[in-house]
């Protein structure tokens, strides 16, 4: 609109319309981009009903997951027993359940671990530059360089069993992957004109990685963090089934139940069934949702 | 407009312009009276290092994207700078406003050299001096609203209170032609000249006394360019702003700038009235620029020549010995590529007043029939070079080689005789 020309009527509907209309800010333009786009739909119900099972399992679960009942072992799915029963009589339902909140549990909190530590190491080699990156940069090829899952299990080995060190393992395995993406990004955006703007302004080097270089660097976080808690859970089950799970034994942890089930696998193969179910539906969510994230939230797909 | 925030200092109301307000952020002394340089840039030199290496690195070279580069800014004026792309003209801009830091050189502003300023004494250099970023896409954060764009100068060097901070963005988004409800959309909201808009009020809000203006409007749609024009004008004349604008396009730079200096392989080869440009280049560079520049005219278009140089910008890590344009330089050639080119480096010599160019022959294109052509003067038809019939021309045929070429034409600038 021109300055010198302000048409009465113009200038007084102009200010009011654009009150009313409320601005859509990122965030919501690309939730209902999301919406709209039907894979990541279903990813999204996955992991809805992932976390509300895991969330609600005491009120949802009809028994508790370490209820014994001597009658009925290794029973076939009924209305009693939705998933039927397993070695101890244990009602598989109730325990798949739980087992939804320990890998929810372990996998978000390591994930966290990882994204805060990975995050932190990026931040500093992108920042800093210099002898920092190339330093930090190598330790992470090295850490790299050593298969996920054997890493995880030297650092259990090393540290002992439990729910802590089961959490660092799998955060250990995927800080160079967030270390590296975040440090790429804010290589790429050093060099933007947004930032060098604010630079010629005179803003700070905190400043610039805190305002400007993080805020943008988020999406690709968000999107690898989706995804990665995907493979958590696998992993999670994984070396709950190499038997470095949880602890106690008797814990409804997914990878530990399959071990159990294994055994009966001709005779009762419906417990192997429901749990491997459980570990594919959330893995698949998650790599749903995490796909579609990334779809919907890439400025390139934009304007 | 009538949503202007009730006492914005120094707006009376804000019924239908709101008034330039230096006021609350005004920097207490201006740059003096008019005519007295506000920018004084003598021998700027930026050099990039070339390394190599993994580990140890060795420093093998430099590109020299500016080197050795002298120029005055009045205060109030518009200065041009054009070149073609990688003449460093944007690395002379980016070294003003100190996003480069310069090898060698002054760059005098308003007295102080802040070629070598560090820390606080750079910090408040910073709020006199702005730029305007070519690219409206990109030089905007999208995770910020327009508002918390156009305030971010003023947070980082904590001017004002918040509500202060607010007043200003609904003060300065109307000086740009937008709605001063605009403050809270983000930058996709926008569309191109808009945001060059926010941009703009973005350079305005420390209420600067030189904007370094880098290709503002080469990136916008040609409707939209006029438009971005007249608006850095109409502030100019409002706010007192002195201009450095860098552009590509002669016939942009012409129009807006009091003073023009056109760059090559980062130095300046000439500078020159806006006028005496145009109707006078006295750099075979110059020439050969103005020749790709449109006369609206068809009778001039029709008599008109173009100058094609031939080859590529020779690398600024290892320029040309000499003039740096003797590579490509077709008075080079019609005078049979005198010694003294590739030998010696030509300075920049006021050969008229206020006119000054970096050639050992600037004489001889004084006068030359090709200037004459390029600036769409009228010159007797025996002068004209025989256009395309190589082998007949005796008196002019040198300039054959350097006019227009049909395509496919093969180019021999031995063939030029007159030498020796």
């Amino acid at each position: 609109m021109s300055l010198e020309t302000p048409g009465v009527t113009a200038v007084a509907a102009a200010p009011r319309r654009a009150e009313e209309r409320v601005s859509r800010g990122l965030w919501s333009d690309a939730f209902s981009r999301l919406l709209r786009n039907r894979p990541a739909l279903v990813g999204l119900i996955c992991i809805t009903a992932f976390i509300g099972v895991a969330i609600l399992a005491p009120v949802i679960a009809p028994y508790g997951p370490y209820e014994q009942r001597t009658g009925g072992r290794l029973e076939a799915p009924s209305a009693a027993h939705l998933f039927g029963t397993d070695l101890l009589g244990r009602d598989m339902f109730s325990r798949v359940l739980y087992g939804a909140q320990i890998s929810l549990q372990v996998g978000v909190i390591a994930v966290l671990m990882a994204l805060v530590m990975g995050g932190l190491i990026g931040a500093l080699a992108g920042g800093l530059g210099g002898w920092v990156d190339s330093v930090l940069m190598r330790v992470t090829d090295v850490l790299l360089a050593i298969p996920g899952i054997l890493l995880a299990i030297g650092i259990i080995a090393w540290l002992d069993r439990g729910m802590l060190q089961l959490m660092l393992a799998i955060a250990v395995t995927y800080v160079p992957i967030f270390a590296r993406l975040l440090r790429g990004s804010i290589l790429a955006l050093r060099e933007s004109d947004y930032v060098i703007a604010a630079g010629a302004v005179g803003a700070s080097r905190l400043r610039l990685l805190v305002r400007h270089m993080l805020p943008n660097a988020l999406t690709p976080l968000i999107v690898q963090a989706t995804l990665i808690l995907a493979t958590a859970i696998i992993d999670i089950a994984g070396l709950g089934f190499l038997g470095l799970g949880p602890p106690d034994p008797r814990t409804p942890e997914w990878g530990t139940m399959l071990v159990d089930a294994r055994r009966f696998l001709q005779t009762a193969p419906h417990i192997v069934f429901f749990v491997g179910g459980a570990i594919v539906v959330s893995a698949i969510g998650f790599n749903l949702l995490g796909d579609g994230l990334r779809e919907s939230l890439d400025p390139r797909l934009k304007r | 407009m009538t949503m202007a925030p009730a006492p914005a200092p120094g707006d009376e109301g804000g019924a239908s312009m709101p008034a330039a307000t230096p006021g609350a952020v005004s920097p207490a002394s201006r740059a003096g009276v008019d005519g007295r340089p506000l920018l004084r840039v003598e021998g700027l030199k930026v050099h990039f290092p070339i390394k190599e290496g993994i580990i140890l690195e060795r420093h093998i070279g430099d590109v020299r994207a500016v080197d050795g580069v002298t120029f005055e800014l009045r205060k109030g004026e518009t200065f041009g700078l054009v070149g073609e792309s990688g003449c460093g003209k944007s690395t002379t801009g980016r070294a003003i406003v100190r996003i480069y830091r310069p090898t060698a050189g002054r760059i005098d502003f308003d007295g102080v050299d802040i070629a070598s300023l560090e820390g606080a004494a750079l910090r408040q250099m910073r709020r006199r001096v702005q730029m305007i970023f070519q690219d409206p896409y990109a030089s905007l954060d999208p995770r910020m609203t327009a508002g918390s764009i156009i305030a971010e100068p003023l947070e980082i060097h904590g001017i004002g209170t918040r509500r202060e901070r607010q007043d200003r963005i609904r003060e300065l988004l109307p000086l740009v032609g937008l709605d001063a409800a605009y403050g809270v959309r983000y930058p996709h909201e926008f569309s191109g000249g808009q945001r060059q808009r926010i941009g703009v009020a973005r350079a305005l809000a420390l209420d600067p006394d030189l904007i370094v203006a880098d290709e503002p409007i080469s990136a916008l749609d040609v409707s939209i360019q006029a438009q971005i024009l007249n608006l850095l004008q109409r502030l100019q004349g409002r706010l007192g702003l002195t201009y450095l604008f860098i552009a590509h396009d002669l016939a942009v730079v012409r129009h807006i700038s009091d003073r023009i200096a056109v760059m090559y392989l980062g130095q300046i080869v000439e500078v020159a009235s806006s006028r005496d440009l145009n109707t006078r280049p006295l750099h075979p560079y110059s020439v050969a620029l103005l020749s790709a520049v449109p006369i609206p005219d068809p009778a001039v278009e029709m008599r008109r020549q173009r100058i094609i140089l031939r080859g590529d910008v020779p690398s600024p890590a290892a320029p040309p010995s000499g003039c740096r344009f003797h590579t490509r330089c077709w008075l080079r050639e019609r005078l049979g590529n005198p010694e003294r080119c590739s030998a010696e480096e030509p300075v920049l010599r006021e050969l008229e007043s206020g006119h000054a160019v970096a050639c050992h022959f600037a004489e001889d294109v004084a006068g030359s029939v090709e200037q004459a052509l390029v600036t769409g003067r009228r010159v007797p038809p025996t002068a004209i070079p025989a256009g395309g019939d190589a082998t007949g021309g005796e008196v002019f045929v040198p300039g054959d080689a350097t006019s227009e070429v049909p395509p496919g034409t093969p180019v021999l600038p031995e063939a030029a005789p007159g030498a020796e």
